[in-house]
């Protein structure tokens, strides 16, 4: 049996490049795949006739296009997809393995992650709903018409949606998924050791009778990602703090970086906190550890010490397990370094005085362990005695939290922006000060997890509004 | 095209035979350099009696570039040459004092030898080049005219500065860097726009700039003699297909100030777009060693630095270590002796080495 090999996707032609990039699996090192690398050229050169691409999106209504993306989503989540360009065929199992393989993820977790993704495919009308506050969508058909009794036209702001994935998690996949249905092509630079999902949604949405040139695929360098970004009109970037810092003021991008979701209990609450361990032990741990809509700060008014203590004790045990394993609750690190570098870093920090590792006497060994030839990192809890503490607002690709003290009056001054805030009060007033922050993306307000998506509102940015824009207009009869 | 192992040994006899005439050129009071006569006082040894073949030329020492930058120009004019006044042509220089060739005829013979390998349907007789690259003091600059005059006709120049280009990567003025690309590429576009040219010499960054600028074909462009920088598989294949729509002429080549040129093989299926170089043996030779042991020859197909030899009666640079890596391919078509493939910055695998634009 030859290797699969997986090639970019121009205008959702296969195309083999000379240049190839081997997928390798985490623990035993064995070529799993390999994957054409592009230049930017090749890119720039494609881009060129990107319209072509939404030609083809535009000859569908959006009705019809939400029906093929619930057909994507069954595909997706049970069906045999083409895997790459020599004849291989990948069943839903075999994603499940081969994902789990490369990425370290446990086989539960890409089955949780790829129910999400199912999830948003076969609820497409929601999202969308949620997205447009309920524009009938044949006005996205005809570029016009009226609702409210008002004349409403919208307008594509760019021809292509440019992606540049992470390899974290494959959920972040049902990011981009409106945009079909929304009849933007979509230009995707794969995550290094992630092309699985998108590879595979491509093909479940040809499957289901989208057109293969609303897909662009390009397994590419640094330059490579740069002209997607730069070229694309609109485009996602995920990354690290410095990336969010660099395309902060773009329009054009948006950016996931860093989440720094919080659980904050108010002063009402604080006394219940044993009935929130758990929920915040989940907002922590969930899916590795590894979203931005993890929690990675619990910001309370008291009990820090204690709070700490209960979610070391929870968190502490949970030990690697095989990747097949129901149980398994931590991710594999693919990058070893990255792993190395995480904890090298908890480390460093924790030398500065005011902060304790509540984690480390629960767990009876170091952080970074090794299991069945994989590289781990096991839940970390830090207690911080000031959110000023290096450890107290940062986040890292594992179960990782601290937990400080600030008087609630103060907590809104220091918790910096939020892409998740899970507040447990019923205090009115702190209530009207959480709704009035800026710096909250998403509010939970009760003890609802970090991790809980709700499909009819947008989350991470309104992917409608990123790629419409509304006009005034005017019709006469004549 | 496999080369019959006669015209391997005719190769190696012309070589042995060119090697020993230069060698004694150079090392004889009545022809010879200041510099050789000079270096062979001080040797153990005398190269004009005891270099009888080229595999001799392992007795000397790899040449030392900083001779080329340090000593003044004159102490490599051979007195064969006296009175002619010389070129003096540079490579290096981004910082510091560049490294000078003087030269009088050898980059005409080199590419009136280059010439006669060009296609005229690809580079048509009597018709205008442009040169979009680096010119000022380099030797490519004459070159190309030379080239271009050969062939009938003059050549247009936009110039580019490498040693700029550079500074401004390793400074990681990075939009710099492309305004001054632009710059230079737009300049091309001007040209094409309102003269007819048929030719073009450009460096593989360059030629992908000008084609998302303009359709080459279009503008009259039906050959593209390229160099400069790294052509890896992938990047060739990206400019034929891509960029020369698989319709304009390709003709990639190696080659340096201290060498001179070294022509490519046509492509055939199973190169899979990797270029084998040839150098213009016996005028220079090419050698992929072992970089650990660099009197050791590679085996073919195999990774290893090249070295350079140049045999001229206007220069003699034995076993100058270039800064290059490739692979050692064996003769093939018309050149009965070694070449090179997928040439590029020594140590590229482990660092990330600045080539720029050029």
């Amino acid at each position: 049996m030859t290797l699969p090999h997986i090639p970019a996707l121009r205008r959702g032609r296969a195309y083999e490049s000379l240049d190839k990039a081997q997928l390798l699996d985490h623990k035993t090192g064995k070529v799993l795949t390999e994957i054409s690398q592009v230049n930017a050229g090749i890119i720039r050169k494609d881009l060129a006739r990107v319209s072509e691409s939404r030609a083809a999106l535009k000859k569908f209504t959006t009705e019809q296009l939400i029906e093929i993306a619930a057909k994507a989503g069954e595909f997706f989540l049970n069906g045999s997809l083409p895997l790459g360009d020599k004849g291989h065929m990948q069943s839903a199992q075999e994603y499940v393995e081969t994902l789990s393989s490369t990425s370290g993820l446990p086989h539960i977790m890409v089955r949780r992650n790829m129910s999400k993704i199912h999830h948003a495919l076969t609820n497409m009308r929601t999202v969308l709903n949620g997205l447009t506050r309920g524009l009938d969508l044949e006005i996205l058909d005809k570029g016009f018409g009226k609702q409210f009794g008002t004349p409403i036209s919208y307008y594509p702001t760019t021809q292509a949606l440019g992606l540049v994935m992470p390899s974290n998690s494959p959920a972040v996949n049902s990011l981009w998924l409106a945009a079909i249905v929304l009849k933007t092509p979509v230009i995707i630079k794969p995550g290094k050791e992630e092309p699985w999902t998108p590879y595979r949604l491509i093909q479940a949405f040809i499957a289901a009778g989208c057109p293969a040139e609303a897909f662009g695929f390009y397994p590419t360098d640094h330059e490579g990602a740069g002209e997607i970004l730069k070229s694309c009109g609109r485009a996602l970037i995920f990354g690290d703090k410095a990336t969010t810092d660099r395309y902060a003021n773009n329009p054009a991008i948006q950016v996931h970086g860093p989440g720094y979701s919080k659980v904050l209990i108010g002063d009402d609450q604080i006394d219940r906190w044993p009935e929130y361990i758990d929920m915040i032990a989940g907002s922590i741990a969930d899916n590795g550890g590894r979203s931005c809509i993890n929690a990675s700060a619990v910001v309370v008014p008291k009990f820090g010490r204690e709070i700490a203590e209960a979610l070391g004790k929870k968190l502490g045990p949970v030990a690697p397990l095989a990747a097949t394993d129901e149980n398994a609750r931590l991710s594999g690190f693919a990058n070893v370094k990255m792993a190395e570098y995480i904890d090298n870093a908890i480390e460093q920090d924790l030398k500065t005085s005011g902060a304790t590792d509540v984690t480390a006497a629960h767990r009876g060994g170091s952080r970074k362990v090794e299991y069945e030839g994989g590289v781990y990192l096991r839940p970390t809890v830090i207690h911080c005695d000031t959110f000023a503490h290096p450890l107290a607002n940062r986040e890292f690709l594992c179960p990782y939290a601290s937990v400080v003290e600030v008087p609630q009056n103060q907590m809104l001054d220091k918790i910096g922006p939020s892409l998740v805030v899970t507040a447990i009060t019923k205090d009115p007033k702190f209530t009207d000060a959480l709704l009035d922050s800026p710096l909250i993306e998403r509010l939970n307000i009760g003890p609802i997890s970090t991790m809980k998506i709700s499909w009819d509102q947008p989350h991470e940015g309104n992917m409608f509004e990123f790629l419409y824009k509304r006009r005034s207009i005017e019709r006469s009869d004549f | 095209m496999n080369v019959e192992a006669s015209a391997i040994k005719a190769a190696q006899d012309n070589l042995d035979a060119h090697t020993r005439e230069i060698v004694q050129w150079h090392f004889s009071p009545e022809t010879g350099s200041p510099f050789w006569l000079d270096w062979a006082k001080k040797a153990s040894w005398d190269p004009a009696k005891e270099v009888n073949t080229f595999n001799d030329i392992l007795r000397f020492p790899h040449f030392q570039d900083e001779w080329l930058r340090d000593l003044p120009n004159e102490i490599w004019a051979p007195k064969a040459f006296k009175g002619r006044p010389f070129n003096i042509f540079e490579t290096g220089g981004t910082t510091g004092m560049p490294k000078q060739r003087i030269g009088w005829d050898d980059y005409k013979v080199d590419y009136s030898e280059f010439s006669d390998k060009l296609k005229d349907e690809e580079f048509p007789r009597n018709s205008y080049w442009l040169m979009m690259g680096p010119t000022g003091p380099r030797r490519l600059r004459l070159a190309i005219e030379h080239l271009a005059n050969v062939r009938g006709c003059s050549c247009y120049f936009i110039d580019l500065d490498p040693r700029w280009v550079k500074k401004l990567i390793s400074g990681k003025q990075f939009e710099q860097a492309k305004a001054y690309m632009d710059h230079v590429v737009d300049q091309s576009v001007t040209i094409l726009k309102n003269r007819k040219v048929s030719a073009l010499f450009t460096t593989p960054k360059l030629l992908e700039a000008l084609g998302e600028k303009i359709n080459l074909w279009d503008a009259g462009i039906r050959g593209v003699f390229c160099g400069g920088t790294t052509m890896l598989p992938q990047y060739v294949r990206f400019l034929i297909e891509e960029v020369l729509e698989n319709r304009i002429g390709f003709q990639p080549t190696y080659g340096n100030t201290l060498m001179g040129l070294a022509a490519s093989v046509p492509l055939t299926p199973e190169d899979k777009f990797s270029i084998s170089y040839y150098p213009p043996q016996p005028r220079a030779v090419l050698r992929v060693v072992d970089p650990n042991n660099t009197s050791v020859l590679k085996n073919y197909d195999e990774w290893g630095r090249v070295e350079l030899t140049t045999l001229t009666r206007e220069f003699f640079m034995p076993r100058f270590l270039e800064r290059d890596e490739a692979i050692r391919k064996a003769p093939r078509n018309q050149y009965a002796w070694d070449g090179v493939a997928e040439v590029r910055p020594f140590g590229a695998m482990e660092k990330n080495i600045v080539e720029g634009v050029y």
